[in-house]
């Protein structure tokens, strides 16, 4: 490894690391599919584990849209178009983000500091040595498992969100039920969900190919698993804007 | 005592040469391993014993020489070609290296699962005799965070065996075990090496224990073999490292000081 400082260098050398991994991961998926006893533990790990703190989130989320929302749209005197507009910021861009952000908090760092001690106490070497692929066995079945997650667990939250939304709006600040739901019926349409979809799915395999290459390359010690699973989660929340942020530009331009 | 047959050797080094970052590690290194003996590797910390098995599994390429494992090349093989020669090889890791997501069967019937496709009753049977062999048959259903070091590492040795192998690798199998668990260790390293016969190297450097067993024994020094032979042998050796080494004297060739400036001149000096 170079010393002297050249971040842009380092950077791109790094992601050249993670793409060739990418690409590894990638190969092993399929075979990795033979094993779904495996398959279906990680995404209990990943999903079902990330699910209480995804539906507490979301509920919350979905109360402050409400609030905020009712504030502004009041000033217009359209407080009725509540639903639209918590629903439609939910389900294209809050719903994935901050599911993401979570998923990186919480399923991300568990992969990444379990993956990195499998390292650090020689049990990828000793796959390697019994002429097992780690890659295919820990890394596959990790990759995917949080790839299926995740759009998933941002359906939820979607769901949650808009439940939470309709308690604040309908239930405190007295908008009407009927113009609420059948303002968002006719306004959300089939797009809005694919581009949600769309950028759950590019979150979680960002999320996911972050945590696990981080883990499989931590340095074989305490601290190196600790800075690990740090970086997981500095990385993935920059991946996951940053694509927001190209993904929204695209679906808003096309 | 000795089984060796001449021309029958598992494992030959010939003139290895090894370097990283600039350090040499291996410099002429020549060994070789009979079929069905019990070779210790021995030497200081620091001597290579460790990057000696990854040279050996494949792990890492020597600079130059030749190191034949069955007569093949590590180092020249493809990644199919590596896999199929590791599965003639048992490993025992120093500290298990047990997966932490399976429990205790479940790690045993790892390779079994991953290489055949034996009925489910004839993968129990297989691994319940493994596990028996090492004496913990009945731990069978218990997780690898409720072991002992000790009973780890018989868990990771019936393991090792589980696919039955030619060639069993010991990499510090002593460190850190009690007397009790050491004597399990030792006896279980003789028995399965002559029972099963297969042909052991342990790497270590507790002289006394594995003197007790071993057949022919490497002294590790300077990138090279300093003294090869029996036990005994090596303890008659008169080169100052070896005699060092044997004895367990703190100062020596391996020298006692990190190389330091001079005590005086450093104490003296003003900061």
């Amino acid at each position: 490894m170079s010393v002297h400082f050249d971040p842009l260098g380092n950077a791109l050398a790094k992601a050249g690391r993670v793409g060739l991994f990418f690409v590894r991961v990638l190969g092993q998926c399929l075979p990795a599919l033979n094993y779904p006893r495996l398959l279906i533990a990680q995404i209990f790990n990943a999903g079902a584990r990330s699910l209480i703190i995804i539906m507490l989130c979301g509920l919350f989320v979905g109360m402050v849209l409400a609030l905020q929302g009712y504030d502004l749209l009041q000033r217009f005197g359209s407080e009725s178009a509540l639903g639209v507009a918590a629903a439609l910021g939910l389900v294209r861009e809050l719903g994935p983000v901050i599911t993401a952000l979570l998923f990186a908090g919480r399923a991300g760092t568990s992969l990444a500091s379990e993956i990195g001690l499998m390292r650090a106490t020689d049990q990828l070497t000793a796959m390697e040595m019994m002429a097992v692929d780690p890659v295919r066995r820990v890394a596959a079945p990790r990759f995917l498992g949080g790839i299926i997650a995740m759009p998933l667990l941002t359906a939820i939250f979607d769901v949650i969100g808009i439940f939470g939304a309709q308690l604040i709006g309908v239930g405190l600040l007295h908008v009407e039920s009927g113009s609420f739901w059948s303002q968002m019926q006719s306004a959300v349409q089939t797009r809005d969900i694919k581009e949600g979809l769309v950028k759950s799915l590019v979150f979680g395999v960002a999320c996911s190919l972050v945590a696990v290459y981080e883990g499989f390359h931590a340095e074989p010690t305490a601290e190196g698993v600790g800075l690990a699973t740090t970086r997981t989660v500095v990385i993935s929340a920059v991946l996951t804007l940053l694509f927001d942020y190209l993904l929204t530009a695209a679906f808003l331009n096309s | 005592m000795d089984p060796m047959t001449p021309g029958e050797s598992v494992v030959e080094v010939r003139d290895l040469r090894y370097t990283i970052n600039g350090r040499t590690i291996f410099d002429g290194l020549n060994l070789s391993v009979a079929r069905g003996a019990i070779t210790a590797v021995m030497g200081p910390s620091g001597t290579g014993k460790t990057t000696l098995l990854r040279l050996l599994m494949g792990a890492v390429r020597p600079d130059s020489g030749v190191l034949t494992l069955f007569g093949k090349q590590p180092a020249r093989l493809n990644r199919i070609g590596l896999y199929a020669l590791r599965r003639r090889v048992g490993m025992l890791f120093q500290n298990g290296a047990l997966m932490s997501d399976l429990n205790v069967f479940e790690n045993v019937a790892f390779p079994l699962r991953a290489h055949t496709r034996l009925p489910e009753p004839l993968l129990r049977r297989l691994v319940l005799m493994k596990l028996q062999a090492v004496g913990l048959r009945g731990a069978a259903e218990l997780d690898t965070s409720a072991l002992s070091g000790g009973m780890a590492r018989r868990v990771a040795l019936a393991r090792a065996i589980v696919m039955d192998p030619e060639l069993l690798i010991y990499d510090e199998p002593f460190v850190g075990l009690d007397p009790i668990s050491l004597g399990v260790i030792l006896r279980l390293i003789q028995t399965l090496n002559a029972t099963l016969g297969i042909t052991s190297i342990v790497v270590t450097h507790d002289v006394e224990e594995i003197s007790r067993i071993a057949h022919r024994s490497y002294l590790l020094a300077n990138g090279k073999a300093a003294a090869a032979g029996s036990p005994a042998e090596l303890r008659a050796t008169a080169a100052p490292v070896v005699r060092q080494f044997m004895s367990g004297l703190p100062d020596g060739p391996v020298p006692f000081h990190v190389p330091a400036p001079d005590y005086r001149e450093q104490l003296m000096r003003d900061p």
